[in-house]
């Protein structure tokens, strides 16, 4: 059991445990804030693998923006009695088989993957991640479409959460 | 080194608590936050595929920005929907938004 193993079991750890009370706090600020305790641990995974700037921009959009819009929107819709009582619909105990479900069989499946055990090499020296990333993402051999695309996208998002929020009266 | 089985199945875990939540919780917020863990579990792959590959193919890192962008587009417009439902009918629990049920 190296060193790197024990962190690794300790961040999945805090990660799952978040992520479960995500799914069960019956608070919604309490999920929320749990979300970003989950996000947190994503984003050290992301560290673990070697991909620093991906970490970076896990905090930065995750938990900088999507969680805060998040805490925005309970907010914004909270009725104290919510707090309260059952949260989950009557038919929860199906989700929770499907969930375990899905699990055994993910898990099941990926033991019949070739690669399942593999373990990583070591990155070659002077291999600049952030700089290949960036010539990946505006390259036209790269992936230069995708990206902007994806920019089209966050586009007609804004638009499209301006108009339905919008207030017409 | 760690293996590569343990992210995946990091990632399958994350990915099943998120599905559970969707699946079982009645308040509209509460099934975004379970999506968002889904999408979290998404990109734990992506990125651990990346890393055991070869890491000068940049493909898993770039569908993880992809990802984000998604995500946060995402977010935004089932936010935006929430508070617009909320506005006219007074509620966010699924179940009570039924008026196309007849």
């Amino acid at each position: 059991m190296t060193g790197e193993k024990i962190i690794f079991l300790i961040i999945a750890g805090v990660t799952l445990f978040s992520g479960f009370m995500v799914v069960t706090s019956s608070n919604l600020v309490h999920a929320a804030l749990w979300l970003v305790a989950a996000l947190f641990g994503v984003a050290m995974v992301f560290a673990l693998l070697n991909a620093g700037f991906i970490a970076v921009v896990q905090v930065v959009v995750y938990i900088g923006a999507i969680a805060i819009l998040f805490i925005f929107a309970i907010m914004l819709t909270r009725r104290e009695q919510l707090d309260h009582g059952v949260q989950v619909n009557k038919n929860w105990w199906v989700g929770a088989l499907v969930a375990v479900a899905s699990f055994a069989g993910l898990v099941f499946l990926l033991q019949s993957f070739n690669g399942f055990s593999k373990t990583a090499l070591a990155i070659p020296s002077g291999f600049d991640a952030v700089n290949q990333l960036g010539d990946a993402l505006t390259s036209p051999a790269g992936y230069v479409l995708p990206f902007e695309v994806a920019s089209v996208l966050l586009l007609a998002a804004l638009v499209g959460a301006v108009y339905l929020a919008f207030n017409k009266k | 080194m760690i293996p590569l089985s343990w992210y995946l199945i990091l990632a399958a875990a994350l990915f099943s608590i998120g599905l559970y939540g969707v699946l079982a919780r009645r308040n509209a917020v509460a099934i975004l936050l379970g999506v968002e863990l889904m999408l979290n579990a998404v990109n734990i792959n992506l990125v651990a595929f990346w890393r055991y590959g070869d890491v000068a193919q940049m493909a898993g890192q770039v569908f993880a920005i992809i990802v984000f962008a998604v995500a946060a587009a995402e977010v935004a417009v089932g936010l935006a929907l929430v508070i617009s439902v909320y506005r006219r009918r007074n509620t966010v629990i699924a179940e009570e938004l039924d008026i196309l049920k007849w």
